[in-house]
């Protein structure tokens, strides 16, 4: 609590420096605002962001940096013999002392020694915290202190405000990019430690997965497989019955509703395939896990067919539900795009609505439709919560829909929830598995959306 | 002009016949009879969802009571006569809903009858019954009629939801529970409540006592910290985008990066949370923080295209007046532009908003998948969240869960119904058409 009454006082000194930035300009020119080169309210805001931007990048910087020296003091105030230790047990030394210090659980004796090296801990972070208040503020109040001795008539504090504005727009914008980059190098790195430890071939080409690692070595039936085409097949197996499902529904409606439905049919069924779109994926999940698949099941069985509990066909069915609304609000899209004139060519030809739906307008707007359809299928490919509920966790390698498949998305969940070392092959994997999710949906998206993009080009 | 031979092939000519109209009208009623059946498809699969939960689910709303004769006998709770707190609280008063349950069923007295007897009222009956005692001393030494919660099992079977007519080896419920249950029902002993339960606590192992009160506790906090950290940074990038940056290299991918980004499958955001907030800046694991950070990433691209598009909506004539009469970009944007577009953005925000309340994946990545009984108090504390409690209620083995997971969902749909709601509102309200 005591970094939010930080922040307050932060907050309450900003408004304070703005305030009188304002009053300071107002009495630099005599009383006459008309004089200033800005108006008052620029000297205030540039008070206030002097004083509040450099002590906001010091706060943050601090906040992240100084466990990190705590942690340093910490383990150099251990005795030598303690710190000459394998690191994975000083880890958990480490982390016992911490958790002494906030007055948490520890699971070890308490003795002297690890209570004293905690109280130093604790001492070492008070001061932080500390150093930490002092340091801010003083920086906000130099910073206001200068900017406010800079007042005068001439001094042109709104091109200084917009240009600090403009900075901070420019950081913001290059937010989405620094996620990509740090999307793909997390992924990268961890994969590459991967590598290391399993090698290239075997993950793409390999048969059997089996990520199970032998924690001791004499353990019996863990030798730990990582051959990913199983999972590869999987999730396309279950993605093509998606597909199958959404394709044909989704298409069909969007051509009656952008050709047939009279506006009330329309604003009945647009709504309804909206929040098709919008209902969480989890509920998907437990749809599909307590409701289809059950009902697949029982209907296998009274027609002599094994069908698992698990199977595909449920998870694909479902998810060919979920994007529906994915392929059929953008194919309605590209038609309505279609112009008019190609529409009463055709009738002028004497075609019926239907041929001219299918002789003309679809293929028209083909690229568009193809585009929606990749997106749909990235969108699959990714899709977590309805496979990890209702698929299997069993990699087999298997064309047949009434089994159970696992797939990519449900295996990261499987590796990565739960207790986890971080440099075992079995957690390192999830994150090679995430790159191949990330490139396979980039790839598609970046087709789809250009395919998208040259067919409006074409109409517009 | 000369004789021109007869046309050795015969010119086709378009079959005009009526059967061949007839034909194509046929086609024509099929095509759009396909396309009808494909949007009753897709609304009666919507219909169907909706159905299979709302009848899987209402029953968890209510809670079967039953009502015992709990005799607070003084020389067994207090034989001091002290009324010291700490003794008692001390004292067993489980013993107490055992001893009434014996008194009801004089005639069960095998240790294993007795256990599945005791087996019918809900394990918290001992402390509901402590913290009575400890609010008011003054029960000491009186008999009342106390409602306790009943057991899963036993409540499901009122419901209707375990079938007498099932086997007995089939049945969670055998036999004797339900002579029991019949005899208590005849009695006028088990009423059904409204269950105040669901709404006001944590999560728990008990489906009686577990409530999704600390998961939307949850929720609130990651979606406020993703609300503080999208919404800002999404305005000021689309501004930026929209208005001042110039046509280049670097503003192009910038675009063509915002729009992969929004397609990037939301697990994959869960990973880099791992990675870099968890790992690698060493953030606490499970808490609302990271949690709401992780979303912010994965709503950004949405607020930001929704923003441009609002931005956009506003006509150049504004800028250009604005401009005319002497006032610079930053003030055209802040004083024109943006409050005009401000209707767009916000239904932009709170769609992206709904679409993170109804996220799950990437918060399992990062640990936000924990069992957390107490409701989270700060943006560190470990929480979870709505759809992620759902997620682990989903898996529970115990048959009452399935109801308590529907009861949770028909309350996140309720939210995010709302939350849509909002926005269309908005939409219609301040939508301008220039």
């Amino acid at each position: 609590m005591n970094l939010i009454l930080l922040c307050l006082i932060m907050v309450v000194l900003t408004v304070i420096g703005y305030w009188l930035g304002q009053r300071q300009a107002v009495s630099a020119a005599g009383g006459d605002a008309r004089r200033l080169h800005s108006l008052p309210s620029y000297h205030g805001f540039y008070v206030a962001l002097c004083a509040l931007l450099p002590a906001i990048v010091l706060f943050v910087l601090w906040l992240i940096v100084e466990p990190i020296i705590a942690e340093q003091v910490l383990i150099s105030r251990l005795p030598a013999e303690v710190q000459s230790q394998d690191p994975n047990a000083l880890r958990l030394l480490v982390g016992d002392i911490k958790s002494l210090a906030l007055g948490n659980i520890v699971s070890r004796e308490i003795d002297a020694s690890l209570q004293a090296a905690a109280d130093g801990y604790a001492s070492v972070r008070g001061a932080g915290r500390l150093g930490m208040t002092v340091a801010v503020l003083a920086l906000l109040l130099a910073g206001a202190a200068w900017a406010w001795r800079r007042i005068s008539v001439d001094h042109r504090a709104r091109n200084g405000v917009e240009m600090i504005a403009s900075g901070i727009m420019i950081l913001a914008s290059t937010i989405a990019i620094l996620t990509t980059l740090g999307i793909i190098f997390s992924l990268l790195f961890e994969t590459g430690r991967f590598f290391e430890k399993v090698p290239f071939f075997e993950f793409l080409f390999g048969t059997k997965w089996s990520p199970q690692t032998a924690l001791r070595a004499d353990q019996v039936g863990a030798s730990g497989a990582f051959g990913a085409i199983p999972l590869f097949a999987g999730t396309l197996l279950i993605t093509v019955i998606a597909i199958c499902v959404a394709v044909p529904v989704g298409l069909c409606s969007a051509i009656y509703m952008s050709e047939y439905a009279g506006p009330r049919l329309r604003a009945l069924a647009k709504p309804a395939l909206e929040i098709l779109a919008g209902v969480p994926t989890v509920v998907y999940g437990f749809f599909a896990a307590l409701t289809v698949a059950p009902f697949f099941r029982n209907s296998g069985e009274a027609l002599g067919l094994t069908v698992s509990s698990e199977s595909a066909l449920a998870a694909g069915v479902v998810m060919g539900i979920m994007i529906i609304p994915f392929v059929s609000s953008l194919s309605d899209d590209v038609m309505n795009a279609v112009p008019q004139t190609l529409r009463d060519g055709a009738y002028a030809l004497g075609a019926t609505k239907s041929e001219t739906i299918r002789q003309v307008i679809v293929p028209a707007a083909l690229p568009g439709i193809v585009g929606a359809v990749l997106l749909a299928v990235s969108r699959a490919i990714g899709e977590t919560m309805i496979v990890v509920m209702a698929a299997g966790l069993a990699a087999n390698l298997t064309a047949n829909p009434f089994e159970a498949v696992t797939t990519v998305t449900v295996q990261i969940v499987t590796l990565l929830v739960g207790d986890q070392e971080f440099d075992s092959a079995k957690t390192l994997a999830a994150f090679a598995l995430g790159l191949v999710l990330f490139a396979t949906t980039l790839a598609l998206n970046v087709v789809a959306l250009n395919v998208v993009r040259k067919y409006r080009e074409k109409y517009d | 002009m000369t004789e021109v031979a007869a046309p050795i092939t015969e010119i086709r000519r378009p079959d005009l016949s009526g059967k061949r109209v007839a034909r194509r009208y046929a086609a024509e009623r099929r095509f759009r009879a396909y396309g009808l059946t494909a949007i009753f498809i897709a609304v009666a699969m919507l219909g169907l969802l909706l159905v299979s939960i709302v009848s899987k689910g209402y029953s968890a709303f209510v809670q079967t009571y039953v009502e015992l004769e709990i005799n607070f006998d003084a020389a067994k709770i207090d034989p001091d006569g002290t009324r010291d707190p700490a003794k008692l609280a001390a004292f067993n008063y489980q013993g107490l809903v055992n001893d009434a349950l014996y008194a009801q069923f004089p005639d069960v007295t095998e240790r294993r009858e007795r256990r599945s007897l005791r087996g019918l009222i809900g394990n918290s009956a001992g402390i509901e019954l402590r913290d009575m005692v400890l609010a008011d001393p003054g029960l000491i030494g009186t008999t009342r009629e106390v409602a306790f919660k009943s057991s899963d099992d036993f409540d499901t079977f009122v419901k209707g939801h375990i079938s007498r007519d099932l086997a007995e080896a089939d049945r969670r419920v055998k036999d004797q529970e339900i002579a029991w249950i019949d005899a208590l029902e005849a009695d006028g002993q088990v009423d059904v409540r409204f269950n105040t339960t669901f709404f006001t606590t944590g999560d728990s192992r008990e489906p009686e006592q577990a409530g999704i009160w600390g998961a939307a506790v949850g929720s609130f906090l990651t979606l406020t910290i993703t609300l503080l950290l999208s919404f800002p940074i999404g305005v000021l990038a689309a501004v930026y985008l929209e208005e001042f940056a110039p046509k280049n290299r670097l503003t192009d991918l910038i675009e063509v990066n915002i729009n992969n980004l929004a397609a990037v499958p939301s697990i994959v955001f869960g990973l880099l949370g791992l990675a870099v907030f968890l790992n690698f800046l060493g953030m606490p694991r499970s808490a609302p923080l990271v949690g709401g950070m992780v979303l912010a990433l994965m709503t950004l691209p949405t607020i930001i295209i929704a923003a441009r598009a609002a931005l956009k909506a506003v006509p150049p004539s504004i800028r250009e007046a604005a401009l005319g009469v002497g006032a610079s970009r930053l003030q055209t944007v802040t004083h024109h532009v943006l409050p005009l577009a401000m209707p767009g953005i916000l239904t932009g925000t709170i769609i992206g908003m709904a679409q993170a309340l109804g996220e799950t994946a990437p918060l399992l990545m990062i640990g936000m998948v924990a069992f957390i009984v107490d409701i989270p108090g700060g943006f560190t504390d470990p929480a979870t969240v709505l759809p992620v409690q759902i997620y682990l209620w989903a898996d529970a083995p115990e048959r009452a869960f399935v109801a308590k997971t529907s009861a949770a969902i028909m309350v996140l749909l309720t939210f995010l119904i709302f939350m849509n709601a909002v926005a269309v509102l908005l939409r219609k309200r301040f939508e301008r058409r220039w």
